[in-house]
């Protein structure tokens, strides 16, 4: 059994307490809701794009504290880059937090997304940490009906 | 006082490690442990008499029948019912529910007849009447709660009229642990002229259940709330409405005689009990209620109250900390709901779970009263007859703990 602390690192606590771009998009022009209606994470998605670019992106909702400091992380992460790369960056996030592959040559590098390094000792928390993404991808998509991981 | 030292021996689960720690079991509300006569009375069936019921013309299946027989009437007793067919084993509660929702509920009810719930039901005493209503046209009506978590009764008069049909509400949160008035509640129904359901799942493993006293039309609960192994609900009736409602579910068992168009129905109980029933688990539930019997229901009250009276006093120390409820022991049972500033239930469970100490986070199957008391989930410990004090203790520090590594996190 690994340590909580690897779970809930500093800068994960401290997302999950002061989320960043915490608020909603008047002029968005793509958005998508997740929902884990079992475990009570929520989160409304809102972007604002530029052609291929996301120009701005916030969000709204509450969650756990997983939840809550993925979506935020995800906002600085993927804000000025374009679809394909915010998609390459999930794929490569979705196999951080399974444990599922070591990054393949040509992966972007996860930055500060590396802290989710321990959700994949706890299973029961990937769709914590992945719900965000999945929203992100909902809303590039334009996919109307609401996500959820559960 | 219960001997609770002398009970835990007898729960093998109870002995072990979670996460390298001894095990905290506060999740009683969503299942209790099994003592090993339980856990003996199910592999002893397998082993020795295993036979199908109600058919055989030779001794094992007639030692099997007999058996399962034996646990309506441990059952009817145990309720306080003179009459042991008045019993039916159901799955669980919610398929208990479902029984009267669909027999009686598409024979008696017409548009515009109101049903009676409360906002603090679970799913299961919610959807049942929901979908009711919307096949026949009937209108939902909801008792609404106070700020701490009791049934709001001031306007009564407006809800309760002679238009309700039917009052079904339960006798015990699983959510805030309030313990409601059920009995005031049914003479009122029955004044108008409805019936009542009362939901047991949490209220008969845990307090004195006599239903000649409360009168009540309907209780519906499940074994493994209270000892026993799941899969086995109960549904206690009166026979005039057991008598009178159409069958359930039609199959073998459940009548008298069939020709390739029509059938007549099978005697109480077994007009309700189509198909093969979960033979073992009912004759292991039968151990439940003799274990359950030999403490006695106002001893596991007391054991209760203590407790309860003892957690919410250490809990109601740790900064941050809001629980849910009515403040006093007398009004609630073993169950505490609670969340702490600016932390998630889950993260609370979370963290919790690495101390050995195991409670529910999340809406516990009551959406709409998490709506009314404006959160997403709480943080649940419910407490049974082998718990502690210093099973409390290590749950109010693991908190404690959770406090601290949050607050480290405050800007």
């Amino acid at each position: 059994m690994s340590d909580l602390r690897d779970l809930y690192q500093e800068v994960i606590l401290d997302h999950g307490k002061n989320p960043r771009n915490f608020r909603k998009l008047e002029d968005a022009d793509h958005q998508a809701e997740g929902n884990n209606p079992l475990c009570g994470d929520r989160i409304n998605l809102y972007l604002k794009m530029d052609g291929e670019v996301i120009a701005d992106i916030g969000f709204q909702g509450r969650g756990c504290a997983i939840s809550t400091a993925s979506a935020s992380m995800m906002t600085e992460s993927v804000k000025g880059k374009t679809r394909a790369e915010a998609e390459a960056l999930f794929q490569r996030f979705h196999e951080l937090v399974t444990g599922e592959a070591e990054a393949s040559p040509g992966a972007p590098e996860l930055g500060k997304l590396a802290v989710f390094a321990g959700v994949r000792d706890y299973p029961i928390r990937v769709k914590c940490a992945t719900l965000p993404w999945h929203t992100l991808r909902a809303a590039l998509e334009e996919k109307q009906e609401t996500v959820s991981t559960e | 006082m219960l001997d609770v030292q002398a009970i835990r021996k007898d729960f093998d689960i109870l002995g072990r490690e979670m996460r390298g720690k001894p095990l905290v079991y506060l999740d009683n509300a969503a299942t209790t442990q099994k003592p090993r006569v339980v856990i003996e009375a199910l592999v002893e069936y397998y082993r020795n008499y295993n036979a199908n019921i109600h058919r055989g013309i030779y001794y094992l299946s007639e030692l099997a029948t007999e058996k399962y027989e034996q646990v309506r009437e441990k059952t009817a007793r145990f309720i306080g019912a003179p009459d042991p067919a008045t019993i039916i084993f159901t799955r669980n509660t919610t398929e208990a529910i479902n029984l009267v929702a669909y027999a009686w509920g598409r024979q008696y009810i017409e548009p515009g007849d109101e049903i009676v719930l409360t906002e603090m039901e679970h799913h299961s005493n919610l959807v049942p009447w929901q979908l009711l209503a919307q096949e026949k046209g009937a209108r939902l009506r909801h008792i609404g709660i106070t700020e701490d978590g009791r049934l709001a009764l001031d306007d009564l008069d407006e809800i309760i009229t002679e238009r309700t049909k039917l009052l079904s509400i339960t006798r015990m949160s699983n959510v805030l642990g309030t313990i409601n008035p059920v009995k005031p509640l049914i003479d009122r129904a029955h004044a108008k002229g409805a019936i009542c359901l009362i939901d047991g799942a949490q209220g008969v493993p845990h307090l004195p259940t006599e239903v000649l006293e409360l009168d009540c039309d309907f209780l519906a609960f499940s074994a493994h709330k209270m000892l026993g192994p799941t899969g086995v609900g109960v549904l206690y009736g009166k026979r005039e409405w057991l008598e009178r409602m159409p069958p359930f579910l039609g199959g073998g068992d459940m009548i008298s005689r069939v020709w390739l168009d029509r059938a007549t129905w099978n005697k109480l109980p077994w007009k309700y009990e189509a198909g093969t029933p979960n033979i073992a688990d009912v004759i292991a539930f039968g151990a439940a209620l003799d274990y359950l019997e030999q403490i006695g229901m106002e001893a596991v009250r007391a054991h209760e109250r203590e407790l309860t009276a003892y957690a919410l006093e250490q809990l109601s120390r740790v900064p941050g900390i809001r629980i849910f409820g009515p403040r006093h022991v007398e009004d609630r049972g073993g169950v505490i709901s609670f969340d702490l500033e600016g932390v998630h239930p889950h993260d609370i469970g979370q963290l919790l779970d690495a101390e050995g100490v195991a409670i529910r986070a999340g809406h516990h199957c009551c959406q709409p009263l998490m709506e009314r008391l404006d959160v997403s989930a709480t943080a649940r410990a419910s407490f049974y007859i082998y718990n502690t004090e210093e099973e409390v203790d290590r749950l109010v520090e693991a908190v404690r703990k959770v406090e601290r590594v949050f607050s480290r996190a405050v800007n």
